[in-house]
């Protein structure tokens, strides 16, 4: 039974608690570019969790096979070739999308989130767990993303996903779009106030 | 000359590595806590960037790039979605050996720069900085105006940073928002000050 507590908490703490996003500031660069529309953030989303969960579960199924001293380069050679993966298949599958996302998909690469549960957790962990935690700090990651992506695409132009929420001055409604949430720096605004937010719900709690 | 020193401002301010792109988040706002530190980090971004960039992109232009291997005669050979994989092992291997060159012959720079170095190979902006290069079909020199101007906008914006957080250790700032969450917003209010560098050009 008490097993099956810990694997809950692996899979639950990182989504507020330990989020990777606000709390342990990983991974934020993705999460600050990629969230002016809910499309880019949600495929970004999956892109990061297929490349966390199989780089999770690689390293952990071989990790009695990797030198310490070699065990970084291992790391983002298991990486790196999962995100040529994730590349490709976008650029076949969504091509404007692709262009849409520009660098971010390569930069995965360096998002710490991945390498930072390569090292923390995989190498120390046996596969299913590894994988349920990963799990978890996608889903994570996501939450912030799609919650800034949320409030920016709706503020900013009135939708969602790209159809229409609140109708816009310009397309003959009543709402004046906020141009300031389609720019880069109201995500840091926004996930600011969200840290400020989980800080003091889990202050409450205590 | 002119176009150099366009593409130096446009790298340095205008497409402003953290603050436009947001690029090399992690560190800039982990190390930013004190300004020695945070110039330490910002020369050790510029020396690697400077080195990172036109190394890659002799490599690119000569192996990786479709027709590249022309030379030796495989002209229609393609390597370039090997382009991900070759970057970051050039940079990491890089980095390493800086590190092990510092160590052996400069000693008091490895002192202060030492902790920062193997950081660097997971620095986003460093690799979006060779990764633009390859999509922007920079030129040698090109790429090493590019790569300084980037890294020196880079270093600017941090030291800034950590000029604003040593200040605000002295003012009331609300409890759950002390730390990383006025930091977050702090950088967006510099990230709106720099767009007003957005159109300059010479």
């Amino acid at each position: 039974m008490s097993n099956n507590t810990s694997t809950r908490e692996i899979l639950t703490s990182p989504i507020f608690e330990n989020n990777p996003v606000a709390m342990q500031v990983l991974g934020v660069c993705s999460a600050l570019a990629v969230s002016n529309s809910m499309q880019t953030a949600l495929v970004m989303t999956l892109a990061v969790t297929f490349v966390l969960v199989f780089s999770n579960l690689i390293i952990s199924s071989i990790r009695h096979f990797i030198p310490n001293s070699v065990r970084i380069i291992a790391q983002m050679t298991v990486i790196a070739s999962l995100v040529i993966i994730v590349d490709m298949v976008l650029q076949d599958v969504a091509y404007e999308l692709s262009k849409q996302l520009s660098v971010f998909v390569s930069l995965i690469i360096t998002n710490c989130i991945i390498m930072g549960r390569a090292e923390a957790f995989a190498m120390k962990h046996p596969p299913h767990l590894a994988v349920v935690d990963a799990l978890g700090n996608a889903m994570g990651y996501g939450l912030i993303l799609l919650g800034v992506a949320f409030v920016r695409e709706l503020l900013g132009r009135g939708s969602l996903f790209g159809h229409d929420i609140l109708t816009t001055i310009e397309n003959g409604g009543w709402y004046l779009a906020n141009e300031m949430f389609t720019l880069p720096p109201s995500a840091f605004f926004l996930i600011g106030v969200m840290i400020w937010a989980i800080k003091v719900v889990q202050r409450k709690r205590r | 000359m002119e176009h150099y020193i366009n593409l130096f401002i446009q790298a340095a301010f205008i497409d402003n590595m953290a603050l436009s792109f947001f690029l090399g988040m992690c560190t800039f706002l982990a190390v930013s806590k004190k300004v020695s530190t945070a110039f330490g980090l910002g020369i050790a971004v510029i020396v690697v960037m400077v080195l990172a960039v036109p190394l890659n992109q002799i490599i690119y232009v000569n192996i990786l790039a479709p027709g590249a291997l022309a030379w030796a005669g495989f002209p229609e050979l393609n390597l370039s979605y090997l382009q991900l994989i070759t970057f970051i092992g050039v940079i990491a291997a890089l980095v390493q050996i800086l590190e092990m060159f510092l160590d052996r012959y400069i000693p008091t720079l490895y002192q202060s720069l030492g902790i920062f170095l193997p950081l660097l190979t997971v620095n986003c902006a460093i690799f979006a900085g060779v990764i633009f290069m390859a999509n922007r079909d920079y030129d040698l020199t090109e790429s090493v105006v590019f790569a300084s101007g980037s890294a020196v906008g880079w270093a600017m914006a941090i030291v800034l940073l950590a000029g604003l957080r040593e200040r605000m250790k002295f003012h009331a700032i609300p409890d759950g928002l002390q730390g990383i969450g006025i930091t977050f917003i702090t950088t967006g209010l510099m990230a709106l000050g720099f767009m007003s560098f957005a159109g300059i050009t010479l």
